[in-house]
């Protein structure tokens, strides 16, 4: 009887995580793709191709298609330091080198996930 | 008894071997004429189509368009007016009645290819820059800011007096010569700054790719063309200002100008680039 009665509760409650998570991840994403084109800040334009940004570098590849690529966690360790799995990469460790926030780089993933 | 003595004996003769092999190993691994071969080859297997000269012009060698806007600015060279600046006080006497030809050998005509030099006395990398400002000083003159104007106008000249004269830099047998062509490439390959670039990074890893709408020049003869105009910079600009500004644009702190790090590293990218011509003045987008 208590269990019936939590379920239908419990669901509503998880609707409404949900419904309050997408769009703060939508925000998030906005405010991860101003990081990214932004000069000062996460700068991927300046080394990759990105769908909506203009006069893009050529060092990295295109970003395009990553959620199918790679998982969220993995893009976070990329952007946070990707010496790791690559000691020899051009990309700047955003996270070990505090050039990013956890926020600011979780914000950036947000976006790269949209692409 | 015996198999003891015999084998601490052997491990003696191991130590020893050991101890006397390291020094000489290290000293042997400092090869700087396979560096430079090493060097050449590495460039122009990943831009067959150039010729080894071609890399003095840094961008505008890296593609068809970018050339074609190379030779356009040639016609109307933007370092023209730093270089008449130049001729004329290169040839202006201090108060002393001296002038800077007096400072060097061939009067300082047809003599940058030979810059930087090791000099034994000093046990010291001497550059062209800090040789101009020393024979300021030597001859009661202030000496001039390191990055721009006064110094860039000097340079230029004599490097014009010099072009198509093959870069010539001499490593004398004396171990502190090769220890700051060492250290030049230490510094050359370190990587620094809140971005983490090392100079290889863009100019080992990345030359002809675009940074924005920038590219990236390769390392092999960069020297050569200095000092340049940059329209980035809106004027002219030495060797040591092309060392600053890269350590700022990584978030690096920048040295001063002629700080060992850098002299050793002017020693270190120069030397690689034996061979290919002097170009400079040069002009950069």
């Amino acid at each position: 009887m208590i269990a019936t009665f939590l379920k239908p509760a419990l669901v509503l409650a998880l609707l409404a995580g949900t419904a309050v998570a997408a769009p703060a991840q939508a925000q998030s994403a906005v405010e991860g793709q101003k990081l990214a084109f932004d000069r000062g800040k996460g700068n991927c334009l300046t080394c990759h191709v990105i769908k909506g940004g203009e006069l893009p570098g050529t060092i990295g590849p295109e970003l395009t298609g990553l959620k199918a690529k790679y998982s969220r966690d993995e893009l976070i360790a990329i952007v946070t330091d990707e010496t790791k799995r690559n000691p020899q990469t051009v990309m700047p460790p955003f996270g070990r080198n505090r050039i990013l926030s956890e926020k600011e780089i979780n914000a950036v993933v947000d976006f790269l996930q949209t692409l | 008894m015996t198999a003891r003595f015999a084998i601490r004996a052997a491990i003696a003769t191991l130590t020893l071997g050991v101890l006397a092999c390291t020094p000489a190993r290290a000293a042997d691994s400092i090869d700087p004429a396979a560096d430079k071969a090493a060097f050449q080859k590495f460039f122009t297997n990943k831009f067959p189509k150039l010729k080894l000269e071609d890399f003095v012009n840094g961008p505008y060698s890296m593609n068809e368009d970018l050339h074609k806007q190379w030779e356009e600015k040639e016609q109307f060279p933007p370092y023209e007016f730093s270089l008449e600046a130049g001729k004329e006080m290169f040839s202006t006497p201090f108060k002393n009645g001296k002038t800077y030809a007096d400072c060097f050998p061939n009067k300082g005509i047809g003599i940058r290819q030979n810059y930087p030099y090791f000099d034994e006395k000093e046990g010291k990398v001497v550059t062209l820059e800090l040789a101009l400002n020393r024979c300021r000083e030597a001859n009661g003159e202030a000496p001039f800011s390191y990055v721009k104007d006064d110094m860039a106008a000097l340079t230029a000249y004599m490097a014009f007096t010099s072009r198509g004269k093959p870069m010539d830099i001499k490593i004398p047998n004396d171990p502190r010569a090769l220890q700051a062509y060492q250290k030049g490439k230490e510094y050359f390959y370190t990587r620094r700054g809140q971005l983490n670039f090392s100079c290889a990074t863009c100019h080992i890893q990345s030359p002809g790719e675009r940074i924005r709408a920038e590219v990236l020049a390769p390392a092999l003869g960069i020297l050569n063309a200095m000092p340049i105009y940059r329209s980035e910079w809106s004027g002219m600009g030495t060797t040591s200002r092309r060392f600053t500004t890269c350590n700022s644009q990584i978030r690096g702190v920048p040295l001063n100008p002629q700080d060992d790090e850098y002299r050793d590293l002017e020693y270190y990218l120069s030397y690689v680039s034996n061979g290919l011509p002097i170009s400079g003045p040069g002009a950069r987008p």
